[in-house]
């Protein structure tokens, strides 16, 4: 039965009608396309009369595939498809043809603007002739939650579903939740002690009924699709049976092994082997350091589990496995901090007293390894001029092109702090000041009062080597001061290097694991820049806090919140729609070849051992298409851009072209499309 | 258009995320570029089959654009570098079938890169322009022998695909 399309071309105003003849087009379909039924021309489709006209059509002249030709998919694809429902059309079977973006707006001669609309109407009458009706799937969704990475943003979207009543599954690689915030002594630009805000919130987490907390855990493996996800969890062996262990740190006490703690303290202070990297940390239990154990290295010693008045020391805890069931998973994973050490001109690791921001935060910090002592390496003196360099790794093609965003707002706390406990005098070198958000100007004035010294200008280099009276035993920051168009050098005691934010160094491979996308510099993509920043391309797959990108500690809580809120919505609706545009094999086609198996990244396609084909699981299958190409034998069909609808629109994109030159055929092809292409015996080179 | 200057025809492949978006950018910010160009829209470059490339020059293309996310950003993760290597494979395929290499091209643009996509979809308008309509016949009877041998394999896919249809 052939087909009664309905074409309507929209004026947009006078974005459209302004440069394409709508009405002539819209005639000229009319004419000259087969199977067009209807064909119109409007002032505004997207209007809700413009919707009638189309429910109207379907319903009075039976119309059985409708093209719209107005804006990009983008903007109405959904409008124009709830239209056709409405009016008892399958949604799919309308197809939109962009005019405005990509005539209208591009094209300034008007006759060729016309004559490629008809080629665009032309290819979307065509395609949308082959389109076939498409139910979306409906899976139920798990209401538990995963959560991965305890920092402040995982601490905040796991509460947050918890308070909500929903089960959570918070998993922390660390031995304690709290993340880079719980290293750090104040906050931006309230002053707040970030421990004092923390770790009540960390307490929370701890003893929420709905909330699991799974520390000193990784996730190895995740599988499933958006609702029903299995995670494997690898529960690393703390040597502590967790159901006996009071926390009351005995163990700790009387470990006999010291060794300087790389992780928290930064390098600046010790642990023992067995240890809690703060003590308030969550969860209470200890984590003994098999590798700086003197049991382990020297089979004797034992100590902690000769002190442990509940015995609950065992050496001979071995990895978990754990299987766990979630509907969604929620990534935050946070951060590395550039390491410092690959700028060599600033000098850190060679000359002592350049220190890096975390080493900063540990030092200002009352529970750290000074006790919020100020002091130069030596661990004594206090400084009497301090640098603060900004963008370490930020703003330089070399390393980091992106802004660090949080560096100009700690640079500005740590000249308050180094002001207020030293009297220090401080200056920061910075390229361009961008205290961004609410009272961070205030704070950044409030410090020009203060008497901070700011001068303009990327450091060039920190150095020993005095030159000038008064420079001798100092370090030496040489610097273009821009603002007065010269170099000038400022000799220091204490140099801060502001290093940038970095995505985790196995930020790739968490991507791969849980089926999500990286930029190019390492962070995770989302959905949208602007209009979904916690969603990923990966249904069921959330992201929030700094492994989306840099950000600071209000910026990280509200993607938590806005994750969790994402999530909220998917468990409260209790089912979720699977877009109906994937991939599917023919098992009568496919030989069992295993081309596809290996192309698909959200490993859809399994290979069924017993029927000797592959199979796409329509849940996993994303709908990319790559297998669709790949198939020798035209097993696969990708609904909605098959081969017979994409051959289709490419005879109806080149209807007006001078075809083949001896070469393919200018019939309208029928089957499949693809071969087509093979030359055909009878050709012969001209000669 | 004009009698006296040949306006080639030139078939783009936009994948839905990031390609097409910066089409949609360069309307949106009414960048002007050259009307030859006609925009396929397929959900990711991986979907574009080497032989809709051939379909697009055996009806009379001048010229195919394939166009994808940047490497690294592709919203299926990596299927941009499937496409990578399907090209690499066209182009010598064509290059043998005596088409022009600059009758096809791949192009990375981000749903950014509007600017960027008008000013390749331009420079391709001007390139192919220059060449000419793609005419096959004179190109064949100079590469008649790897006519013979593309015809031959061709032959043989056509044949194993016989097998229990």
């Amino acid at each position: 039965m052939a087909e009664r399309v309905g074409v309507y071309v929209c004026h947009c105003g006078s974005n459209i009608a302004g440069v394409v003849d709508v009405g002539g087009v819209a005639q000229w379909a009319k004419d000259n396309l087969e199977d067009v039924a209807v064909a119109r021309d409007y002032k505004f489709m997207c209007s809700s009369l413009g919707q009638e006209l189309i429910e109207q059509d379907i319903k009075e002249q039976g119309l059985t595939r409708v093209v719209v030709a107005a804006c990009s998919p983008h903007l109405h694809e959904k409008t124009f498809r709830k239209a056709c429902a409405n009016a008892g059309l399958n949604p799919y079977l309308c197809h939109m043809v962009s005019l405005r973006e990509q005539v209208s707006w591009v094209t300034t001669d008007k006759t060729a603007a016309s004559e490629k609309a008809k080629a665009m109407i032309s290819a979307g009458v065509r395609r949308v002739v082959l389109h076939e009706e498409l139910e979306p799937t409906e899976v139920p969704v798990n209401p538990t939650t995963l959560v991965v990475g305890g920092g402040i943003a995982g601490i905040q979207a796991s509460l947050e579903l918890a308070d909500a009543g929903y089960p959570v599954y918070l998993v922390e690689r660390e031995p304690s939740i709290g993340g880079h915030m719980a290293q750090f002594d104040k906050t931006f630009p309230t002053l707040d002690c970030a421990a004092c805000i923390l770790t009540p919130k960390m307490s929370d987490v701890d003893g929420h009924p709905n909330i699991h907390l799974m520390s000193y855990s990784e996730v190895e493996e995740v599988t499933g699709y958006v609702g029903s996800f299995t995670a494997r969890i690898r529960k690393k062996a703390r040597y502590i049976k967790e159901a006996d262990c009071t926390g009351c740190g005995i163990c700790i006490e009387k470990c006999p092994k010291k060794v300087v703690d790389e992780v928290f303290e930064a390098g600046l202070g010790y642990r023992k082997a067995i240890y809690r990297p703060f003590p308030q940390a969550i969860p209470k239990f200890p984590v003994l350091d098999t590798a700086n154990c003197t049991y382990f290295e020297r089979g004797t010693c034992r100590a902690c589990e000769k002190f442990c008045p509940t015995g609950a020391i065992d050496f001979e805890q071995a990895d978990e496995y754990l299987d766990l069931d979630v509907g969604n998973i929620i990534l935050a994973t946070g951060y590395d901090l550039f390491d410092c050490a690959k700028i060599p001109q600033y000098g850190y690791g060679r000359l002592a007293n350049v220190f890096t921001s975390l080493e900063f935060e540990r030092m200002c910090n009352a529970a750290g390894p000074t006790e919020g002592k100020i002091v130069l390496r030596d661990g004594i003196t206090e400084p009497k001029s301090v640098a603060l360099i900004h963008c370490v790794g930020s703003r330089d093609k070399r390393h980091h092109p992106y802004c660090s965003a949080v560096c100009c707002m700690s640079a500005l706390k740590f000249g308050h702090l180094v002001m207020e406990k030293t009297g220090a005098d401080v200056t920061s070198f910075y390229i361009d000041m961008r205290p961004l958000h609410k009272n961070y100007e205030e704070f950044y004035d409030r410090l020009q009062q203060e008497g901070m010294h700011f001068i303009r200008g990327r450091a060039a280099e920190v150095t020993d080597a005095a030159r000038l009276p008064g420079e001798e035993g100092k370090l030496i920051v040489q610097a273009e001061d821009t603002l007065i168009g010269r170099q000038r050098r400022f000799p220091v005691d204490m140099v801060i290097l502001l290093g940038a934010l970095q995505p985790r160094a196995d930020a790739k491979e968490t991507a791969v694991r849980f089926g999500i996308s990286c930029s190019i510099d390492g962070w995770f993509t989302e959905r949208h820049p602007k209009l979904d920043p916690v969603a990923t391309m990966t249904d069921g797959v959330f992201i929030a806090g700094t492994c989306q990108g840099p950000k600071d500690i209000p910026d990280s809580v509200s993607q938590g919140a806005a994750a969790s809120a994402r999530v909220q919505g998917m468990i409260t609706t209790g089912t979720v729609l699977i877009e109906p545009i994937i991939a599917s094999i023919d098992e009568a086609r496919c030989s069992g070849c295993r081309i596809c198996n290996n192309l698909c990244p959200f490993n859809a396609i399994d290979y069924l051992e017993a029927k000797g084909v592959s199979s796409i699981n329509a849940a996993l299958c994303k709908g990319c298409g790559t297998c669709v190409a790949a198939c020798p034998a035209m097993a696969i069909t990708g609904a909605h851009f098959n081969y017979a609808q994409i051959t289709a629109e490419l005879e109806g994109i080149l209807y007006d072209a001078v075809r083949g030159n001896g070469f393919g055929s200018p019939k309208r092809s029928g089957g499949d499309g693809r071969h087509a292409v093979i030359p055909e015996p009878a050709l012969e080179p001209a000669s | 258009m004009s009698e006296t200057t040949f306006e080639p025809k030139i078939v783009a492949f936009l994948c839905n995320w990031c390609s097409y978006r910066a089409a949609d950018l360069a309307g949106t910010a009414r960048m002007k570029y050259l009307p030859n160009i006609r925009i396929l829209r397929v959900m990711c470059s991986g979907r574009v089959d080497p032989t809709f490339v051939l379909k697009a020059f055996a009806l009379g293309a001048d010229g195919v654009m394939i166009a994808g996310c940047h490497p690294g950003e592709c919203h299926y993760i990596e299927q941009n570098y499937k496409t990578m290597r399907r090209y690499e494979m066209l182009r010598h395929t064509l290059g043998a079938m005596g088409v022009e290499p600059d009758r096809l091209r791949l192009q990375w643009a981000s749903a950014a890169e509007g600017a960027q996509l008008a000013a390749a979809i331009n420079d391709m308008v001007e390139k192919v322009r220059a060449l000419g309509p793609l005419s096959w016949a004179g190109n064949w009877s100079e590469n008649s022998h790897h006519l013979e041998a593309i015809e031959r394999l061709a032959g043989e896919h056509a044949e194993a695909m016989e097998v229990g249809a």
